[in-house]
Parts: C-alpha cells; sequence; structure tokens
C-alpha cells in the first residue's frame, strides 16, 4: 500500500468525528466524548505510521502528495484538492494530532459536567480537521480553507458558554479581528494568482526566483497581515487575551499549542517568498520583537492566570515570528520553538485548568496561594512546564529559545543587535512574569475565602483523565528540547525544506548562553523579592501608570476604539450620507425622470388609428432615408 | 409605339410555340405540417357548415388538436430525418424552405399553437347562462353589441365555434411565413395568418366594442404595412428580376449579372434595392412590434380576447422574427453593411421604448403588450448579430417567449370579476394572499419575462446578448441590459403588488379553470423552469437548427 494514500485520512478521521457529533444529535451525548478523542487519536496513530514510514526513507523521497480531486477546474485557473506531506508538515501533524489527542483525553474530565459535551468535543474534531487541513495542503487556496475552518472552530469553541456575554463578545471579537488577516491572506492568494498565475505551493515558491522584489515584498505583507491576525501579533493581538472565555482545553490547544502558531507555518512554509523581500522580513522581525516585549509586558500585570498565560503565548509566538523573519538562520528554530512550546504552553494551561478546576472556577491569582499541597500532581506538571519556558538549562525551552537569541545575534549588523537584545530582554521579563505566576500559585499563603453564596473551595487533584495528559505534556516539556538540539537532530530532519544558514554571529554561542542565564536569574529575583518574600494582597494595589496600562492590555482596545472603531463609525456615516445624498440622489433622479419620461411618451399612444398610421408612415420614410444614408456614407 | 411594332409583338408571340407550363412538382412529405394544418383548418369550415351546432365545439376542438399534434409529429420526423441539417433544401419549385430554422420555428409555432388552443376552448371560466357553458368569445359575431339580437344569440347558447378553423388557417399560413423562400410566397403566407387574426381580434366576449375597435385599428394599419410589403416587393422585383430569395441575393452579390431585358432600365439600381428592402423590413418589423411600427399593439392586445392576444403575442412574434432573419440572412447578407447601423436604431429605441412606457401602464393586458415591445427589441439585438449563434440564440428566445407568454396570459385569463376578466392593476392588489399558488405561476412568468437566473428569460436573454456582443454589437447589450433593469421595475412591481399589499374588499376572484387552460399554464411552467434550470439541450438543439439553406 502507498503510504501517501492515508494522508487524507489524517483529516478525514476528525472531519468524520465532527459530522457525526454535531448532526448525531442526543442519542450520542453518552458516548460523544469517547468518540471524538478516538478519531483524534486514529488521527495520531496515522500521522506516527507516516512518521516511522517518512523516517525510512531518503531525504529527497520523504515529501509525499496525495491528488484527491480537483476542485475548480476552470480555464486558466487551477485549484486542486491535494495535500502535500513533508517534514515541515509532519512535525505539525504529530503536534497537532499528538497534543490534540491528549487535550481530547483532558477535556473529558474537565467537560464532564456540561450537559453540552458531544457538541464540544464535535467543535474540537472539527477544529483538528481544519488544522490539519492548513498543514496538509499543497496549495494556497487549500490552505486558506482550513485557515478559515479554524477560526470557525476558534469561534465557536471561544463562545462555548455563549450564556455568558463576555464569551459571547470574545467570540465574535476574536472573529472580527481574524477576519481583517484572513483579508490579508486573501489578497496574497489574489496576488499570488495574477503575479505566478497558480497558488500551489511547489509552482510559486519555485518562482519567486525570477519575480520582482516589489510584487514578493506586497505578499509577503499580506501574508504577514494574515499571520499577525491569526497568531494574535501586533497589531492584531487584541481578540487572544478575551479569548481565554473559552473552556481552558479550548486555550491549551487552539490558543497556545496549534491554532496560533499557523501564522509561524504560513511565514516558514512561504520562505522563498520572504527570502526574496528583504523589507518584508524586516517587517516580520519588528513585529515579532515588538510582540514578544508586548506580550511579556501584558502577562507581567495580569492577575488571572489563564490572562498571564495568553501574554506569555503572545510573547513566545513573537519570538517564533521573530526567528521565521530572520530568513533561513531563523526557519529551524521557530518551528521547534514552536514544537517544545507547543508542549510545555499545553501543559501550563492544563494545569491552570485544574487549578481552577480545584477552585471553583476561580481564575485570580491572588486568590489563590499555597496550593503545591494540595495539587502535589499539577504542581510538579506546572512546575516543569514553568522551567521550560523561562529556559531553565536542560529543559525544552532552554535549547529552543536560546537558539532564537543566538540566531537574532547573527541577523548581523545595526539590527542583529537590537533584535538579539529584545529578544534578551524578553528572556528576562519571560522569567519574571512566569516565577510571579508559580509564585502567585503554588507558593505563600492561602488566600481563598468563601464567596457571597458561603462555598469556601476545597482545593484537590484533579482525575487520572486530566492529570494523565498533564504528565505526558510534562514530558514533553523536559525531554523534546534536548531531543531535538542533541546532534542537531531537529535541524537535520527540517534542513531539506526550510533550508539553514548558520549567519555570522558577532558574539560566541557561549556568551549568549552566558547572558541569557544572567538574564534568567535577574527575573526570577526580581519576582521572588516581590512576589515571594513579601506576602500577596489579595487585592491587587492600584500600582504605577504602566501596571495599569499593562492590565488594560496596554491600551490595545482602547486604541482600537479610538483609532478603528470611531474612525470607522466617521467613515460609514460619512459613506452613509453619499449614498443617501449623491447615489440615492441620482438613481432617484433617474427612476423619476424615466417614469416622467415613461408619462410623456404614453401621450402618443392616443388611441387613434390615423396617428398610429403617421407614426409608421414616418418611421417607415426614416427608415428608407437611414437606409440610403448609410450607403452614402 | 406604333401600329406595326405592336402588330409584330403579337405575330412575334403567336409564331413562337408557347413553353409548356410544367405542373409544379410538390414534395408533400416535406410540406406535410403544413398541409396538415391547412386541410385540418377546411375540415373545421366544414365542420361549421354540416356538423349540428351541439357537437361542433368538441368536433373543431378534435381536429385542431389532432391537427397540430400530427404537423408538430410530422415537424419532429422531418428533423430527425436530418432535413434540419444536411438534406435541408428548398421545396415546392423554390417557393418554401425546409431547413433548420424552418423546422425549428415550425415545431414552435405548433406547439403555441396547440397550448394557446387550450385556452380558446377553455369554457369554465364564467358561469353556466342559460344551461350553457361559455368561453371568451362572442355568441354570433354578426349581432350588434348591446342589441337584442345579441341577447337572443347569448340565451340560445350560441358560440363561435369558427375560432378553432380561423386559429388553424392562421397557424397555416405561419409555418409558411418563415418558411417562404420567395417574396411572392412570404407576402401570401402573410396575409393569410393576418387576415384570421383580424377576425379573430373582433370576437370578445365582453367589451365587444373595444375588441371590434381593436380589430379595426389591427386591420388598418396591417393593411397599410402589407401595402409597404408588397410596394418593397415590387421595387425589389425590379431591381432584381426575380422575387426568389437565392436569385436575388445572387444580384446583390454581383454574382448574378444577367440581366432581363424587359428590366433593362431598373435592374441593379440600388436605390431600388434599399428602398424596397426597407419597405419590406418595415412590413416584418410591424408585424414583431417594432419601434416605431408598435402602435396597434397595446390597443389590439387590450382589445382582443385574452386567449387570442396570448396566442397572436407568441405565435405571430415567432413566424414574423423567422422570415425577418431569413430576409435578412438569406437575401440580403450581402447588404448587411447597409441594414445593420438602422437595425440597431430600431433595436435601441424597442427596447428602450417598450420598456420605459410600461412603467406607468395601470392595465396588465398593456403592461404585457409594452413588455412584448421591449422583448422584441431583445429579439433584435440576437438578429444583428449576423452570426450562426446569432440565429441559434433567436430561435432559443422565441421557443422560450412564447410559452412564457401563452402561460401569462393564461393567468390572466383566470383572474375575474363581475365584468369579466379584471385586467386593472389594481385589482391584482394582494392576490398573493387570496390565491397564492396563481400569484406565484404569475410571478415566475414575470420573473422570466424579467429575465431573472433559473427561468428560461434569464437563458434566452443570455444567449441574445452573447451573440450580439460577439457580433460585434456590445454597445447594443448594454442598452439591452439598461432596457432590461428598467423593464425589471415594472415586472417586480406586479409581484410587490400581488404579494405586499392589502387585498381589496371587492377584489376580483379567481377562476378555477379546466384541466385545458391547467395545461398551458403547466406547461408554460415547465417549460419556463426546464430551460432555465437545464437549458443545454435546447441550445444544442436551436444551434443545430441556425443554418439556413440558400
Amino acid at each position: 500500500m502507498n503510504t501517501e494514500n492515508l494522508i487524507a485520512l489524517l483529516v478525514a478521521a476528525p472531519l468524520l468525528g465532527a459530522a457525526v457529533l454535531l448532526c448525531g444529535g442526543r442519542r450520542l451525548d453518552r458516548v460523544g466524548h469517547w468518540l471524538g478523542t478516538l478519531l483524534a487519536a486514529v488521527s495520531f496513530v496515522i500521522g506516527l505510521v507516516l512518521f516511522t514510514d517518512m523516517l525510512g526513507k531518503g531525504t529527497e523521497e520523504r515529501s509525499l502528495h496525495q491528488h484527491l480531486f480537483s476542485w475548480i477546474p476552470v480555464e486558466g485557473f487551477q485549484a486542486d484538492v491535494a495535500f502535500q506531506l513533508d517534514q515541515l508538515s509532519m512535525t505539525f501533524v504529530l503536534l497537532i494530532s499528538g497534543v490534540g489527542t491528549l487535550i481530547h483525553l483532558y477535556s473529558i474530565g474537565y467537560m464532564e459536567h456540561d450537559e453540552r459535551r458531544r457538541r464540544f468535543f464535535g467543535y474540537l474534531n472539527l477544529f483538528l480537521a481544519a488544522m490539519l487541513l492548513l498543514v496538509l495542503a499543497d496549495n494556497y487556496l487549500l490552505l486558506y480553507v482550513g485557515w478559515e475552518g479554524v477560526g470557525l472552530a476558534s469561534y465557536l469553541l471561544i463562545g462555548f458558554w455563549q450564556h455568558k456575554p463576555s464569551a459571547a463578545t470574545a467570540a465574535k471579537k476574536a472573529f472580527l479581528v481574524n477576519r481583517v488577516g484572513d483579508m490579508g491572506l486573501s489578497i496574497a492568494i489574489m496576488l499570488m494568482f495574477t503575479t505566478f498565475g497558480t497558488f500551489a505551493f511547489k509552482p510559486v515558491l519555485e518562482a519567486t526566483a525570477e519575480t520582482s522584489e516589489g510584487k514578493l515584498t506586497a505578499i509577503g505583507l499580506m501574508l504577514l497581515l494574515a499571520a499577525c491576525g491569526k497568531s494574535a501579533q501586533v497589531p492584531l493581538q487584541s481578540w487572544l487575551g478575551d479569548a481565554m472565555e473559552g473552556p481552558t482545553p479550548v486555550s491549551a490547544l487552539i490558543h497556545a499549542a496549534t491554532m496560533v502558531t499557523a501564522g509561524v507555518y504560513l511565514i516558514v512554509r512561504s520562505g522563498a517568498i520572504f527570502n526574496g523581500a528583504p523589507d518584508a522580513q524586516l517587517a516580520v522581525t519588528v513585529v515579532g520583537a515588538v510582540t514578544l516585549l508586548f506580550g511579556a509586558i501584558v502577562g507581567c500585570a495580569k492577575d488571572d492566570i489563564k490572562k498571564a498565560l495568553a501574554g506569555s503565548t503572545m510573547s513566545q509566538i513573537g519570538y517564533m515570528i521573530l526567528a521565521a523573519g530572520l530568513g533561513p538562520i531563523g526557519y529551524v528554530f521557530a518551528i521547534m520553538h514552536l514544537v517544545t512550546h507547543g508542549f510545555f504552553k499545553a501543559g501550563l494551561f492544563l494545569g491552570a485548568g485544574s487549578v481552577m478546576h480545584g477552585m471553583n472556577d476561580e481564575v485570580d491569582m491572588r486568590k489563590y496561594g499555597g496550593l503545591r499541597k494540595y495539587m502535589p500532581v499539577t504542581f510538579v506538571t506546572f512546575g516543569l512546564g514553568y522551567l521550560a519556558i523561562i529556559g531553565f538549562p536542560g529543559l525544552s525551552g532552554f535549547f529552543s529559545k536560546d537558539k532564537i537569541i543566538e540566531a537574532a545575534f547573527a541577523k548581523g549588523g545595526t539590527e542583529g543587535w537590537i533584535l538579539g537584545s529584545v529578544a534578551l530582554l524578553g528572556a528576562a521579563i519571560t522569567a519574571y512574569y512566569m516565577t510571579r505566576v508559580m509564585l502567585l500559585t503554588f507558593f505563600g499563603e492561602k488566600r481563598w475565602e468563601p464567596d457571597a453564596q458561603g462555598n469556601a473551595p476545597h482545593p484537590h487533584e484533579s482525575p487520572k483523565s486530566m492529570t494523565i495528559p498533564m504528565i505526558l505534556l510534562a514530558v514533553g516539556s523536559v525531554f523534546a528540547g534536548g531531543f531535538f538540539s542533541i546532534g542537531d537532530r531537529f535541524m537535520h530532519w527540517l534542513e531539506p525544506v526550510t533550508h539553514h544558514d548558520h549567519g555570522d554571529s558577532p558574539l560566541s554561542a557561549a556568551t549568549v548562553t552566558g547572558a541569557t542565564m544572567v538574564v534568567l536569574v535577574i527575573g526570577v529575583s526580581l519576582a521572588w523579592a516581590q512576589y515571594g518574600r513579601r506576602p500577596v494582597p489579595s487585592v491587587a494595589p492600584r500600582g504605577s501608570l504602566v501596571t495599569r496600562a499593562a492590565r488594560r492590555d496596554l491600551l490595545q482596545d482602547d486604541f482600537n476604539h479610538v483609532v478603528l472603531v470611531r474612525g470607522g463609525e466617521h467613515l460609514t456615516r460619512s459613506l452613509v450620507y453619499v449614498d443617501h445624498t449623491l447615489v440615492d440622489g441620482v438613481v432617484n433622479g433617474t427612476a423619476a425622470s424615466v417614469g416622467g419620461l415613461s408619462g410623456r411618451l404614453r401621450k402618443l399612444q392616443n388611441g387613434y388609428a390615423r396617428s398610429y398610421a403617421v407614426s409608421m408612415f414616418g418611421g417607415a420614410a426614416v427608415l428608407i432615408v437611414a437606409t440610403l444614408l448609410m450607403r452614402a456614407v | 409605339m406604333s401600329a406595326t411594332a405592336v402588330h409584330n409583338l403579337w405575330t412575334m408571340a403567336a409564331a413562337d410555340p408557347i413553353d409548356k407550363i410544367d405542373a409544379p412538382k410538390i414534395e408533400y412529405g416535406q410540406l406535410a405540417p403544413t398541409l396538415i394544418v391547412i386541410g385540418a383548418a377546411v375540415i373545421g369550415v366544414l365542420i361549421e357548415a354540416f356538423v349540428p351546432r351541439k357537437s361542433r365545439y368538441y368536433a373543431q376542438l378534435f381536429v385542431s388538436v389532432v391537427a397540430l399534434a400530427a404537423a408538430f409529429a410530422a415537424v419532429v420526423a422531418l428533423a430527425s430525418g436530418g432535413y434540419g441539417t444536411t438534406k435541408a433544401r428548398i421545396a415546392a419549385m423554390g417557393a418554401i424552405a425546409v431547413d433548420g430554422p424552418a423546422l425549428f420555428l415550425q415545431g414552435t409555432i405548433l406547439l403555441a399553437g396547440l397550448v394557446a388552443i387550450f385556452t380558446f376552448a377553455e369554457r369554465r371560466l364564467d358561469p353556466v347562462t342559460h344551461g350553457n357553458r361559455i368561453d371568451s368569445f362572442v355568441a354570433q359575431a354578426g349581432a350588434v353589441p348591446g342589441s337584442a339580437g345579441e341577447q337572443a344569440a347569448t340565451k340560445a347558447g350560441f358560440t363561435t365555434t369558427e375560432v378553432f378553423p380561423l386559429a388553424l388557417f392562421a397557424i397555416g399560413g405561419m409555418l409558411v411565413f418563415p418558411a417562404a423562400n420567395d417574396l411572392l410566397t412570404l407576402f401570401i403566407a402573410l396575409e393569410v395568418f393576418s387576415l384570421p387574426l383580424y377576425l379573430l381580434c373582433a370576437l370578445a366576449r365582453r367589451k365587444r366594442l373595444m375588441s371590434q375597435e381593436a380589430a379595426v385599428k389591427y386591420f388598418l394599419l396591417g393593411a397599410f404595412a402589407s401595402a409597404f410589403t408588397l410596394f418593397g416587393i415590387a421595387l425589389i422585383y425590379g431591381y432584381a428580376g426575380s422575387v426568389s430569395y437565392g436569385t436575388i441575393a445572387k444580384v446583390v452579390d454581383g454574382t448574378l449579372t444577367t440581366v432581363d431585358p424587359a428590366l433593362a432600365g431598373t435592374m441593379g439600381n440600388d436605390a431600388l434595392l434599399l428602398i424596397g428592402a426597407a419597405m419590406i423590413v418595415m412590413g416584418l418589423l410591424f408585424k414583431v412590434g417594432a419601434v416605431p411600427f408598435h402602435m396597434w399593439t397595446p390597443d389590439v392586445y387590450q382589445g382582443a380576447p385574452t386567449p387570442v392576444t396570448g396566442f397572436m403575442a407568441a405565435a405571430t412574434k415567432v413566424a414574423a422574427f423567422g422570415a425577418l432573419l431569413r430576409l435578412l440572412y438569406v437575401v440580403l447578407p450581402g447588404l448587411r453593411w447597409d441594414w445593420r447601423p438602422v437595425m440597431w436604431g430600431v433595436a435601441v429605441i424597442t427596447m428602450l421604448g417598450g420598456a420605459i412606457v410600461a412603467i406607468t401602464q395601470t392595465d396588465i393586458k398593456r403592461l404585457l403588450a409594452y413588455s412584448s415591445i421591449a422583448h422584441a427589441g431583445f429579439i433584435l439585438a440576437g438578429v444583428i448579430a449576423t452570426t450562426e449563434e446569432g440565429v441559434s440564440s433567436v430561435l432559443f428566445y422565441l421557443g422560450a417567449y412564447s410559452f412564457v407568454t401563452i402561460g401569462a396570459f393564461a393567468v390572466v385569463t383566470l383572474v375575474r370579476d363581475a365584468g369579466g376578466e379584471a385586467t386593472h392593476l389594481s385589482k391584482w392588489a394582494g392576490l398573493g394572499r387570496r390565491s397564492p399558488l396563481v400569484a406565484a405561476v404569475f410571478a415566475v412568468f414575470l420573473l422570466a419575462f424579467a429575465g431573472i437566473p433559473l427561468t428560461s428569460g434569464f437563458s434566452g436573454k443570455f444567449a441574445v446578448f452573447k451573440a450580439a456582443a460577439e457580433g460585434g454589437a456590445g454597445a447594443l447589450v448594454v442598452v439591452g441590459v439598461i432596457s432590461s433593469a428598467i423593464a425589471a421595475f415594472f415586472y417586480i412591481r406586479v409581484i410587490v403588488l400581488m404579494f405586499f399589499s392589502e387585498p381589496k374588499a371587492d377584489g376580483p376572484t379567481v377562476a378555477v379553470p379546466s384541466p385545458l387552460t391547467m395545461t398551458t399554464i403547466g406547461v408554460g411552467v415547465a417549460v419556463t423552469l426546464v430551460l432555465g434550470v437545464a437549458p443545454q439541450y435546447f441550445l444544442d438543439l436551436a444551434g443545430q437548427a441556425g443554418v439556413f439553406v440558400r
């Protein structure tokens, strides 16, 4: 059997699950969650089979291709439903289906008391199918289908608890902000079509060498806009924090481990386009650098555990985008960080969910404290995730983030220095805010109190279906980075697709590592000094101006409101005015004049046969004269 | 001329033996459709003479339906025998063409005639009076309106069953009209189908004065137009020395230069050709109802009995456009640089004129009359394409249009109040609330007239405009689309009126028709939807039928 025929099954299995679960009705309520988990696992197993098969082949033969059918066969416009499975897609397939399966498993316990659990699993399966389609598509149009599919699934899942107005609003916000990015992708695809006459990866990426830099820059910037939307990068970052209104497994799966990395995938996949457009690349690195600081600063100020983690996600994806913007120096590290981040961020979110599960869904970290005694498994797995993300030596984050900082310096010139310093600064802030989360949640005195109804939380460890995924993810958080980096395994695996360039670093690897360690210690110590040594007030102090701004997500929504919403309203109002007066005026005027003309012409029809005969006679005369004149001229 | 010369003429003629006149060779098989219909019409006359009054209606209906069905079967047999394509020929000593366009149009006319005959035969719409079922036609045409004689005739239960043979004669003429291959046959066919129509128009049971006025106007103006045509034919004969299409075309092309000595003074005179052609074309434009020869249309459509209006609007248009196509494509292709710009002008004012004046109409029959004028303009756009696709698109449009038209007028016959049909638009308000099915069917027809996708109107309009654009008449297509937009206004206005207005207290009732009218309307809806949803088979059919025999 040809293994490439299995590729479609990767997408088909969860898609089937979504269809069955969403259309099956209540009779599936009792088994729905198991069915959903099973189909996610099927996808993962098929992924593993394909992976082993791929490892058994030579580098040249690893890229598989499966053509399913012609989607839009129009002369000069050919769109196929066809899949491409190469090392890059394979990495994503394993991450998506693997982490996805674990989170399905976790959701069984987490959503146990929710009466719409079947529907939730249907949405999760839909998400998996769309995300797998996104990374397996062999052309941009099909990728766009997956892109919209994950957007839809994300919308449905953020708003899953739609009875809460905040959840419904957050879902709408995510959807709208994402539309801005989607527009970028659709424009990019149109530009590709006019430039290359196709939008299949292979011909497009091969043709970039003969294409003018201007066109590549335009396409690249539009792709960047798309990536900003999906990956919550500045300036389209505002939806991610609110998206935490969704159930925690959703935050873990979609808004930490997989969907938000789609932007990184898009940029790395389109590497050839960015390689030919240095200006677009610079824009990518700037976006990445700004976002990594932005997210980190927001993360420092949030008391809501999920929102703090959301800021962190933004910041970490900023690292990946930064790396992806560095070109061949960074592609491999962007993806490597993406994978390790998938492990530890999913683990952190699941840990946060576990904490909330035990604390009556309280999210304010100032109401936690000392939970390590009550939730030992959660504490250990969360702690390992924490160590991984701050880049503790030997753990996953250490390897992947360190490489990105090195690569940033290796960019060379002033840019390299600036980007490298920003990345280093980010590492310090990361260490600070993650230590803060850790200390507030698991250390210190317990600060929880009975709520208004007098229900005091009774923190307890979560059931097995929740802790097992956390343990597995923690294993990944600890070992993945080392496994990938020793002997440059990951680099050799991905190099055939993304290519790699070592760059020319002004600093030695050891220097960078040393500097990273130094900032790490500084960040942790600062947090310790602030939250470890002193008791934490359970009501947040007023804080400095910067803190207050950071609590409000650095005024992102205020900015959007003033500039975009108000501006948009003014624009639409003036357009409506023009429409009412000018356009309607012209239209109504035309209609009125046609009506008036009709009334006048109608009078010609006076009912007298003699007048009709005159009209015929005149018409005949004109006809004859006109015919003769035609000959004359 | 001196007496001697005259004498010489006589003696010379006497000296030469007179050429033997050959018995004309008639291909009865190939002319079967026409012969069947005309034969049935003659039988219809005999029925009027010999069959008892009580049985005439059934006998006439039977003969008409059988004849039309048999004639249609004959057309199908001819077409499948290859007479539409490879075996196309000119029959009856050069008088009648048997080719794709002729057979396609004859088939259309016969089917349209068949469903129209059903509405002629409808006798359930009015309540039974004096123990007799009554139809749309006057009891006794000769009785003076409002007279005691008229009342007596009504009381006696007389009916004008002559309408069936009259319709058959008209259909017979229409079958010949698009197939006519010389100018005299053309003219005779014109008169053969026009005269019965004038009569039919005068036969309305209600509003008889209006009906008779319409008939007289139609007759006067029709005679006027015929005079132009005939004079045009004379001029062309003077130019070419022949009335045969083929010969005239050759003279126009310059491939035939033999001069008839008797016509030496006129032959080859282009002025005669141009004036003659314009006059013949004018006669045909009168029949299709193109502006400025359209003014009879609203009055006649309104005054004629509605079944006749439907029949006339559909079948006359098919026949007349068929003849126009043959004239322009077979006789005058060498002259197209002269006639195309003129026809452009006619098409533009026809499309715009029909659509604009329709806006202020308040009578549904007049509205449909102006709509038919606008449609004539759209079809002219296809005629102007001067390509094979142009011919095919016009054929398709005519087929699609006739069934919508007959169906729409059939619906008009259903909406009645005390005075017969309630044709004033204000009475149609809220019809959709009272009779949703009838209103919905009428809405389908209106959407088809407006050319909304998934109806035959769209397929037809698309085909015609596409052919026109590819034939280099892009500007005409723009005007066509603008006119369609204007026209859509008044079609949609009727739909809005039917569905979104409050019904009036003294509004009309909707009669429940017999299966005859139901068949007509059902066929109309079916054709409208089939040609709208899956037009390809019929487009191919029209495409194969797009070549004239020369």
